[in-house]
């Protein structure tokens, strides 16, 4: 049997074969991958995302164990965690949290190091999902790195998209800054038990009822409503925020049931077809950029792009005009 | 990409003495390996299980409770139920000198006490991934 007919077989090592072949970037597991396509896009993603510390890996535990209990369905879950710019190694610590999980066939957790990659996920995170989605998995639960502000490519490649917040992070203005938030489709105010829970819930929601695509009018009564301005005059999505004590399984249901409308939503308002369309947009591109750039390189007008960038080291001109020079000349 | 060595770094049993596992964890990664921790208090079923999820090249087991001539071996056969029989083990902590031969016997790739340094711990794990058999 090939790898491809065993992993469909429900061979739980050939898979995690295909998962190190995927991380490698071995032109090999990339082809399995390829053959396993047509089966992905059948999943619902949900990515993790907050601050180092806020108890993302807790959480995961938490909400798959409640997934595994309310739907049946099997739970693979992808944690990042960074690796050393220095020397490329890295310590994954997120099964720490996670111990609740083994023993349950029905789960399957891989740990990933970030490999350099700055958004919060690897270069290959995508494709890792994507080889869960194919071999049957539900859900996949996708832990990025403990991530700061702007690292929203979570966002595009997940479904549902979890923000946890922690009390006492920062002020209401840190709750409006551009980024992170705006690409929450769930805020979860974890470690609710400390004090100051109910101020950082006020401040996310007075932050999210500025957001953009939320315009409040205020109604003849003199109440505040918001409406959706989605397109399709479909009603808008309005991120719940939840509170959480992840540690002792608090407010879990609520947040597994806020996914699962989550995903009822997206089903209703064609936003499942946009996210698909806009992840695999990405992704095509993306590939196509590096591949461009291959090809130049092998064209062996990898010297003209040597002497093209002594020009920019030694300011006779600038990046941009020495690419426009080499790209003019073609 | 170049491939990196994925460790697996693992307590079995009931004691709670982690430091060793975690000055180990560390040095590894210092040395350039990808190295997944587990944390106390794991079963070998555990174990077993994380090595296959995570398709480790080599794991490391840190026991100072006494109770590795149980705990070794039962990881060793639950490896060879999987199909990884292959996957090199390293052991660490407090292991009387007579028991080592017969670890030796149940595979054992490397038997690594008190005093070992960080600089040879991580050239055991390199020997012993490079001496294993490749995966199928």
């Amino acid at each position: 049997m090939s790898l491809l007919e065993r992993i469909l077989a429900g061979d739980r090592l050939s898979l995690a074969r295909l998962l190190t072949q995927i991380e490698n970037e071995d032109p090999e597991g990339f082809q399995t991958l390829s053959s396993l396509f047509p089966r992905t896009g059948r999943a619902h993603l949900v990515g993790i995302t907050g601050a180092p510390g806020t108890g993302k890996s807790t959480l995961v535990n938490r909400v798959a164990q409640t997934l595994r209990a309310r739907t049946g369905a099997a739970v693979a879950i992808v944690a990042v965690d960074p690796s050393s710019p220095f020397t490329g190694g890295a310590l994954l610590g997120d099964r720490i949290r996670m111990r609740d999980l083994s023993g349950d066939p029905g789960v399957f957790i891989r740990s990933m190091a970030s490999r350099g990659a700055l958004g919060g996920l690897a270069r290959t995170t995508a494709a890792v999902v994507d080889a869960f989605d194919a071999a049957g998995f539900g859900w996949v639960l996708i832990e990025t790195v403990g991530a700061g502000q702007a690292e929203v490519e979570i966002a595009r490649t997940a479904h549902t998209t979890l923000v946890v917040e922690a009390p006492s992070l920062g002020d209401d203005v840190q709750a409006s800054k551009a980024g992170i938030l705006e690409a929450a489709d769930l805020l979860v105010v974890n470690k609710a038990d400390l004090p100051g829970a109910d101020n950082a819930v006020r401040a996310l929601q007075s932050s999210l009822e500025l957001a953009a695509n939320l315009r409040p009018v205020w109604d003849h009564h003199g109440r505040l409503e918001i409406t959706e301005v989605e397109p399709a005059g479909q009603p808008a999505w309005i991120p719940p925020v939840l509170k959480t004590v992840a540690t002792l399984g608090e407010g879990i249901p609520e947040v597994v049931e806020a996914i699962r409308s989550h995903r009822i939503h997206l089903e209703g308002s064609g936003g499942l077809k946009r996210r698909d369309r806009e992840r695999l947009s990405a992704e095509v591109h993306a590939l196509l950029g590096e591949r461009l750039l291959e090809q130049f390189l092998s064209s062996g007008r990898g010297p003209e792009l040597g002497a093209a960038l002594e020009r920019v080291v030694a300011r006779e001109a600038s990046p941009r005009e020495a690419i426009e020079a080499l790209l003019g000349r073609t | 990409m170049a491939k990196k060595l994925r460790i697996l770094i693992a307590k079995p049993g009931l004691d709670g003495h982690d430091r060793g596992a975690k000055v180990i964890a560390r040095a590894l990664r210092d040395s350039g390996m990808e190295v997944i921790y587990t944390g106390l208090r794991q079963t070998p079923e555990m174990i077993a299980e994380a090595a296959l999820q995570e398709d480790v090249d080599a794991i490391g087991l840190s026991i100072l409770s006494g109770a590795h001539m149980a705990l070794v071996p039962r990881v060793v056969d639950l490896l060879k139920a999987q199909g990884q029989a292959g996957l090199p083990i390293l052991l660490g902590g407090i292991i009387p000198d007579e028991d080592i031969p017969v670890l030796q016997g149940h595979g054992v790739a490397a038997i690594l006490g008190p005093g070992t340094t960080t600089d040879a711990v991580v050239a055991a794990f390199e020997r012993a991934v490079a001496g294993a058999a490749p995966k199928s």
